[in-house]
Parts: structure tokens; sequence; C-alpha cells
């Protein structure tokens, strides 16, 4: 009788959020999937179903091709500069925990990860503007050759790649420190009473064994480099000033095929191509976590 | 190591540490000078970082050219009315999750679970459909149906009950004749302040600096959001440095003074997303 109670309050309780997780979630979820089996052109009302013709079709698409490579270039460039700077950042951080600067440390570095995309990357536009921008400034000081950052189309994804770090670092070095914090003391106690250097102890202590929170890191940078846009639509305007055209992204892709080429259907198979590569990257995070965790 | 070298090596990495927060910040200072810049300054070769003729003229003819103040009230609103959904249904569902293990709630569970996984640009277009079907293109209410609900969070309120609201607790008061629903708001709520703060400060910078979701509801210039309207004021009918700069900068400032203020709650909250494993 109680338990009866007790579980129909549960229900009722949770109703209302399961009801708008199904309308604005799980439906739109399984909307996906079903429209990238189809070909819909938005205006017509029927929308026939034709099997994995888009897909196929996607691999043949040069324009999707390239944001496809495009966007892994950004996606693991962003990993490769922010996850070892991201460590090394947090164990000096850590290590000098009572310094008078330890507030403006972290507080410093997390604040591009906060603030608002589009003015960022607006900042970060005029450093690398060709004419005006300090950077050339700074290159031509040190007697370079000053270079179009913006408009060389390897040098444009090397800009994005360098903002998206700038932002994505923040959130790293926090899961560090939050890792780092949680480590044994005594294993650090012992390597120093055996003469271990703080380098030493870092390479073979820390790296070790944070390697739980380097993967998840890792998975977290990658998959939010694979969803760039905003990055890339600011950042890489065409000579024309069409925006995100120098750098194409998959969802820039996925965004002009649905409301400027009317193909909705196509769009949604680029959106599952996506999230294959969202759910193989989570399924070899939890694969390697797990291996770790049967060879101890 | 003597004595010495250590502090020598402390003073090293103290030095290092402040150079680099220097250089993290520096993009966003220099984008807040250039707002002070006359258009001759602007474009002077080698550029110029502290402004030597600060004028007021870009944020006077920012604020008259675009409707930025409305921008911002349309982001602040937004941002507003997510921040309270989130934090009623999570809060809601992460207690039920957390302190009625039936069979069904912990299916349901799995299911807020997994759809976490899915990243929001996968599902956005058919959403974007169900907004236009209900008539809620270019309205505050459309924008909020892509952020009523946050998988994350419901998962941090069920962890934070599960480690600091004992059973004992709320079984005391089943005996002392008390409601759920009572229960819930008195004794539940008030407990989990703590972490609905911090939830509250996620959400609302989620919400605040959301990109792609505003950029195809929002397609009237009077329902843009503030991110959308830079973009698109920035590659559209002009490509003024110095106007750009004054009104990145009116947008810049306050969140960063509101996230110092909250930073405490805000990286309490981003902290915990990385205990998921």
């Amino acid at each position: 009788m109680l338990r009866r109670r007790r579980f129909r309050f549960a229900i009722l309780a949770l109703l209302p959020t399961f009801a708008i997780f199904a309308w604005v979630r799980m439906g739109p979820i399984v909307q996906t999937m079903n429209l990238s089996v189809r070909d819909w052109d938005l205006i017509g009302t029927n929308r026939p179903f034709i099997g994995l013709a888009n897909f196929v079709e996607l691999f043949g698409d040069s324009l999707f091709l390239t944001a496809l490579v495009n966007t892994a270039i950004i996606a693991f460039g962003v990993m490769l500069l922010t996850i070892p700077t991201a460590m090394v950042l947090a164990g000096l951080i850590h290590y000098r925990t009572r310094s008078r600067f330890a507030g403006f440390y972290e507080t410093s570095v997390f604040i591009p990860h906060v603030v608002s995309l589009v003015p960022a990357a607006m900042a970060w536009k005029w450093i690398f503007d060709a004419k005006l921008g300090p950077l050339n400034a700074l290159i031509v000081s040190l007697g370079g050759s000053p270079q179009s950052w913006l408009f060389d189309p390897n040098l444009a994804l090397f800009s994005i790649i360098v903002l998206c770090s700038w932002q994505a670092l923040g959130y790293a070095v926090l899961i560090y420190l939050v890792g780092f914090r949680n480590l044994p003391t005594s294993v650090y106690e012992a390597a120093r009473l055996d003469g271990a250097s703080g380098i030493q102890a870092f390479r073979f202590l820390s790296i070790p064994l944070l390697k739980p929170i380097t993967l998840y890191v890792s998975v977290v940078t990658l998959v939010s480099g694979f969803n760039v846009y905003a990055q890339a639509f600011v950042l890489a305007s065409d000579s024309q000033g069409a925006p995100g055209r120098q750098v194409r992204v998959l969802v820039l892709d996925m965004l002009e095929n649905a409301f400027r080429n009317y193909r909705v259907g196509y769009a949604a198979a680029e959106a599952m191509v996506l999230l294959l590569i969202v759910l193989i990257l989570t399924g070899a995070q939890f694969a390697l976590l797990r291996e770790k965790g049967n060879s101890k | 190591m003597t004595r010495n070298q250590r502090k020598a090596t402390d003073f090293m990495i103290d030095v290092g540490l402040v150079l680099f927060g220097l250089l993290m910040l520096a993009p966003l200072l220099m984008l807040v000078a250039n707002a002070f810049k006359s258009p001759a300054e602007m474009v002077a070769w080698p550029p110029t970082f502290i402004p030597a003729n600060p004028t007021l003229d870009n944020f006077r003819s920012v604020l008259g050219e675009t409707p930025l103040l409305l921008w911002i009230w349309n982001s602040l609103s937004f941002a507003i009315m997510s921040t309270i959904a989130i934090v009623l249904t999570s809060s809601i569902a992460g207690y039920v999750i957390a302190k009625f293990p039936f069979r069904s709630i912990n299916v349901v569970f799995a299911l807020f679970l997994a759809t976490a996984i899915v990243p929001f640009e996968v599902y956005m277009i058919p959403l974007y459909f169900q907004v236009k079907d209900l008539g809620m293109l270019n309205t505050n209410q459309g924008l909020l149906i892509g952020y009523l609900v946050m998988s994350f969070g419901i998962f941090l309120i069920r962890q934070n009950v599960l480690a600091s609201i004992p059973d004992e607790l709320i079984e005391a008061a089943r005996i002392d004749g008390a409601g759920e629903l009572w229960i819930y708001w008195h004794i539940v709520l008030p407990l989990l302040r703590g972490p609905l703060a911090a939830l509250a400060v996620l959400a609302f910078f989620q919400a605040w600096t959301s990109f792609a979701w505003p950029m195809i509801v929002a397609t009237r210039r009077a329902a843009y959001t503030i991110e959308v309207g830079l973009a698109l004021f920035s590659t559209g009918y002009t490509v003024d440095l110095g106007k750009l700069s004054a009104a990145s900068a009116c947008v810049l400032v306050p969140s960063v003074v509101a996230f110092v203020i909250l930073r405490r709650n805000f990286v309490q909250g981003v902290a915990s997303t990385g205990m998921k494993e």
C-alpha cells in the first residue's frame, strides 16, 4: 500500500520531465534517424524511403568530404594542442596552490572558456588579420614575412585550431586540477624520499595515475571539436565576406544542405555520420578504460 | 635540492604562470582596447595596444545603429527561462531517480543518460521543424524549446542527493506524516542549495553562449540573440572593426564580471562534469 503510493508519486513527479525529454530529445533523435533514409525536399509532403542512398551519395560528395576532413583535423588538432598543455599547466598550478596568485592562474585560464563565442572569435579575427593584426606585426618585427592567416586554407584551419584550443584549455585544466587534488599524497611522499625530482614524479606518477582523466578530457575535447561551428563561421569568411566558406565544417555543411539546398533527408544523413563518430569515440573511451581496469 | 634552489624554482614557475595567464587574457584585453580606438588609429600600422586618444564614438554609433540592447535582452530572458526550466526539471527528476529505486525509474534514467551522448547538432534540424510547426520561430519560447532540459543536470542532482541526503531523514518525515511533495519542497530542495546554484550558473552560461540553435530559430533581426546578432553584424553590412569591438565589449565585460562573481559555483559545476566516470 505504502509502496504503491510512493511509486505513484515517483511516476507523477518524473512524468513532466520525461514528457519534455521525449518531446525535445528522443523524438527529434528518432526523427533524424528516420529522415536520414528518406528523400525530403522541404516543400513536398511525401518523403519516400530511399534506403541508404543518402549515405552512398555523401561519400561521393566532395563538399561533405572536405568538411569531414577539415572537422577531423580541427578536432584532433585541438586535442593534441590542449591535452598536454592542460596537463602540464594543471600540474604547475596544483604545485603552486599556496602561491598568492593561485586564484589568478585558475581564473585567467578559465575565462576564455566561459566568454561568449562570437566576441571571443572577434578578438582573434583581429589578431589574425593580415593587414591590421598584431600577429603579423610581431612576425614582421622579428624579420619574417606577413601571412594571410584567414585566407590561406591551411593557415585558416590552423587559426581555428588555435581559437578552439584557447577556449578548450580552461575546461581541461579544471578537470585535471580536480584529478591532481584527488591523487594520493602518500605516493608522492614516497617518491620524494626515494629522491625523485618533481619532473620525474610528474612523468612516472602523475601521467599514469591521471590516465582515466586524460581519456575523459580527450574524448570531451574531440566530441566538441567535431561539433565546431561558430568559430569557423566567424573566423573563416571568404573574400566576399560569406561566413564560414573558407573552412567548411560538418555542422555548416549540414545546415546548408537543410536550409539552403532544401535537402533535409540528406542533412539528416550527415547528422547520423556525426552521431556515429561521437559514438565511436565514446565507445573507444570506455573500451580503453575497461582495458586498464582489467590489467590491474 | 637546497632551500634557495627550491625558492628560485618556485619563483620561476610563478613568473611563467603569470605570463601564461596574461597571454590567455590578452585577446580579450586587446578587444576591449580596440573598442576605444578612433577609426584612424584602428587602421594604423603597426597596431597599438593602448588607445592613444580613447573615444566613446564606437559605443555611441553601435548603440544607435543596431538593436544591441534588444539582442542582449533576448539573450538574457532566454537564458533566465532556460535556467529556471533546467533547475526545476533536474531537481525533481534527480531526486526521484536517487530515492525511489523502482525498476521502471531506472530505465527512464538510462534513457536520459543515453540522450546525453547525442550532440545537440545531430537532432537540431527535426527539432527546428517542431518549433516551426508550433509557429514559434523567431520567438523566445521557440529558443527555449531547445534548452528546457539537461541530462547532466539530472545526473548532477542525483549524485548530490545520493551523497548528502540520508534515507533516514526522508523516512522520519514520512513517519511524521509529511506528504511526498512536501518532503521534496521543504527538506530536499533546501539541502541541495549548493549543487542547484552550480547547475543554475552552468545552465545560464550554456544558453547565453548558444549559437547554432538561435542561428536557425531566430532569423528576424528583432529576434536575434546577442551571439547571432554579433556574428551576422560582423559579416553583414559593415566590417568596421572599431564598432565590432565596441559591440563585443558590451557583451564581454558583463559576462566576465558575472563569471568572476559566480566563479565558485561555476567551477564546482564544471568540475563535477568530470565525475561521470
